[in-house]
């Protein structure tokens, strides 16, 4: 969003989650779905990993342990965010203040929806990854310098991928509804070269 | 300039380049559904935008009613569903919705509906968007703050991928279906192989499937990664654009909708049609899968700790122990419908196995076609009345149901499910509960055998 605050660097303790494979539906469940807002999705994130089947947290589940209870970053398996693509997994990190996710790849609807939402992706090799997970299962805290694209923890120092449109998104905040609409003379245009077999007009 | 059939349809909807590197692309055609899309129009709201283009747009209500009848079977299902109804109203948008001859599984509505057609961009909030490559279509899955874009705007802000071509040559035994096909794809490039990738299926094996196996081609694809599935536009596709509601009113003419014969793509995978057997997956990823007559694998056959711990965690998932046979798996209930296989090609397939035959003692067997027009269809053929025969409950209302367990049919902590949908994720079908992907006609094997069934034993 526009009125977002600038942000250039993302600075905190960080959870490892070496799971591979990590799904939309293990992050945020079907049962925390059925809703029409984008509000309370804390309390559904992650949430069969940890709770059990009482509601009582998991004490063996990283993010219920100390100092990980507060940790803003997570150091994450490979192909992180696959399957379904719900948003909600997204604002549910968000809400439970999840800043960034360091991994070494990232499914792509995930991708977009994390950009969308101000949730930092940075893309590191699976070298990196690995030292970054005994960092952060230390709990040593990890800094991502967005604008030099560079992650820092301790004596490590790598650089990460991110694209530039994703790093000016997570920097200036923007609002890309509102942004588009600025090129509304170039849809116009398109549009007037069109002819009316390509215009789709759905039966009601 | 020689190009793929995904760098032709990019470039036929570029509308221009944006200064960060992206590009703005334009959306022919949008479907929504009644869970991704209340916060985009809700967004619309806010900022008191209108709609672009509302002739543009379908909604389907699939993901959370009931398919037992066709009143939602509680109240904040039937939220969602007022809410689509209302915001389409709102915006005079058309909406299908439950009652409503036409309604089903988005993805299974808009073929029968002949609302793809070669050379069209799709967008839809649901990552099995993937579905219309089997068209020559681009179809991709977007989330809600997308679908809010495409509402607004009627494009997306986009950046070219890699693409990636899988050739399949040669015949595919008797027994092996698209799924099978689509199955050994997944577990050959692995579960997020084709991340960044837009992949095109080409070679003899796919060119003899008709359209139905090339759309579970096409929709699996999601589950290696891939955000673009495409197969080259032939015969079989112009045939399949008759007879349908739409068809005629649209046509996208310019290009021929195949890639160039020496256009380049950025990595090339090859599986032989002979390799491929029946498949089944054993572990909670898509890819972790082996053929029916094999055994789940045990930990000496990896190297790395972490693929022994993985393994480890998903036999514990799933309740089995290393090194059993597949066929030893036995099943609690089966279940037979989602966009994935639910066409009256995949019940008409599940049928022949079942005709003449019973669901075995104990077995909860579940058959939800994907569409109104789909049962219709389908009890028109006799095809509800093997299915009952055989003790398989034929569900009245079409929706995705126990694919993602979003309504009423939900699987219980630890039981298992043979399955013909397309994820086998921790707590997919219900927290606890225990997915086996396979063919439609595997899952009718299964529930007659009472355990994983080899189908070619079936004839």
């Amino acid at each position: 969003m526009k009125d977002q605050k600038m942000i250039k660097t993302i600075k905190g303790v960080a959870a490892p989650l070496p799971l591979a494979n990590v799904d939309t539906d293990v992050i945020m469940p079907k049962r925390f779905l059925i809703t029409i807002t984008r509000e309370g999705l804390a309390d559904g994130t992650f949430a069969d990993l940890r709770f059990d089947n009482a509601g009582g947290p998991r004490p063996e589940f990283i993010l219920n342990k100390t100092p990980w209870t507060k940790a803003n970053i997570l150091v994450v398996g490979d192909n992180f965010g696959c399957g379904s693509s719900r948003e909600h997994a997204v604002w549910g990190m968000r809400q439970l203040g999840i800043d960034a996710c360091i991994g070494t790849s990232f499914a792509g609807i995930f991708y977009d929806n994390a950009r969308k939402n101000g949730l930092a992706l940075p893309i590191i090799s699976p070298e990196t990854r690995d030292l970054l997970l005994q960092a952060a299962g230390n709990g040593t805290e990890i800094t991502i310098d967005l604008n030099g694209r560079r992650l820092t923890t301790g004596n490590i120092s790598a650089p990460f991928e991110m694209d530039d449109a994703t790093q000016t998104a997570l920097i200036q905040g923007r609002n890309d509804t509102l942004d588009t609409l600025e090129h509304a003379d170039a849809i116009r245009d398109y549009e007037a070269g069109l002819n009316s077999e390509m215009r789709v007009s759905v039966n009601k | 300039m020689r190009r793929t059939l995904y760098d032709k349809l990019v470039d036929a909807h570029q509308v221009c380049d944006l200064p960060d590197g992206d590009m703005l692309i334009y959306v022919d055609f949008h479907i929504m559904n009644e869970y991704t899309s209340p916060q985009a129009f809700s967004g619309l709201d806010t900022k008191a935008l209108s709609v672009w283009r509302p002739e543009a747009h379908l909604a389907v209500v699939d993901h959370v009613n009931a398919t037992r009848s066709d009143e939602p079977h509680d109240a904040a299902s039937k939220l969602l569903i007022d809410n689509l109804e209302d915001n389409c109203t709102k915006h005079d948008i058309a909406f299908y919705g439950l009652g409503d001859p036409r309604q089903g599984i988005e993805h299974v509505v808009v073929p029968e509906q002949g609302l793809v057609t070669p050379g069209m961009l799709i967008a839809c909030g649901d990552s099995h968007t993937t579905t219309y490559g089997a068209y020559g279509a681009l179809g991709f899955g977007i989330g809600t703050s997308e679908v809010e874009h495409v509402l607004a705007t009627q494009t997306l802000r986009y950046k070219r991928m890699k693409t990636m071509r899988v050739m399949i040559d040669g015949e595919t035994a008797p027994g092996v279906t698209a799924k099978d096909i689509i199955m050994k794809v997944v577990q050959v490039v692995g579960a997020g192989g084709a991340n960044g990738f837009a992949v095109e299926f080409a070679g003899s094996a796919i060119q003899s499937l008709d359209m139905a196996g090339r759309m579970t081609v096409c929709n699996m694809a999601v589950e290696l990664g891939a955000r673009a599935a495409l197969i080259a536009v032939d015969e079989v596709t112009e045939a399949a654009l008759q007879g349908h509601a739409h068809s005629g009113q649209f046509a996208f003419e310019g290009e021929n909708w195949m890639s160039d014969p020496e256009a380049v793509f950025d990595k090339e995978v090859t599986i032989a049609g002979s390799d491929i057997e029946p498949l089944i997956t054993w572990g909670t990823s898509p890819d972790q899968s082996v053929p029916i007559t094999a055994n789940v694998p045990v930990a000496s056959d990896y190297v790395s700790p972490k693929a022994k711990a993985a393994l480890d965690r998903s036999l514990k998932y799933m309740g089995l122990t290393e090194g059993q046979s597949a066929q030893s798996i036995k099943i609690d209930t089966a279940f037979i419908g989602s966009c994935t296989n639910s066409r009256i090609e995949d019940l008409r397939e599940a049928a022949k196995i079942l005709e003449g035959r019973r669901v075995a003692v104990g077995i909860e067997a579940i058959v939800v076609p994907g569409s109104a027009m789909t049962r219709i269809k389908a009890e028109a053929e006799g095809l509800r009345a093997i299915f009952e025969a055989a003790g398989f409950e034929w569900r009245p209302e079409a929706g995705c149901s126990m694919c993602l367990a979003m309504n009423d049919d939900i699987a219980m902590d630890g039981e298992r499910v043979a399955s013909s949908t397309n994820r086998n994720f921790e707590g997919r079908q219900g927290r606890g509960a225990r997915t086996h992907l396979m063919s439609p006609a595997m899952v009718a094997a299964a529930a007659v055998a009472g355990h994983l069934a080899d189908v070619r034993g079936f004839t």
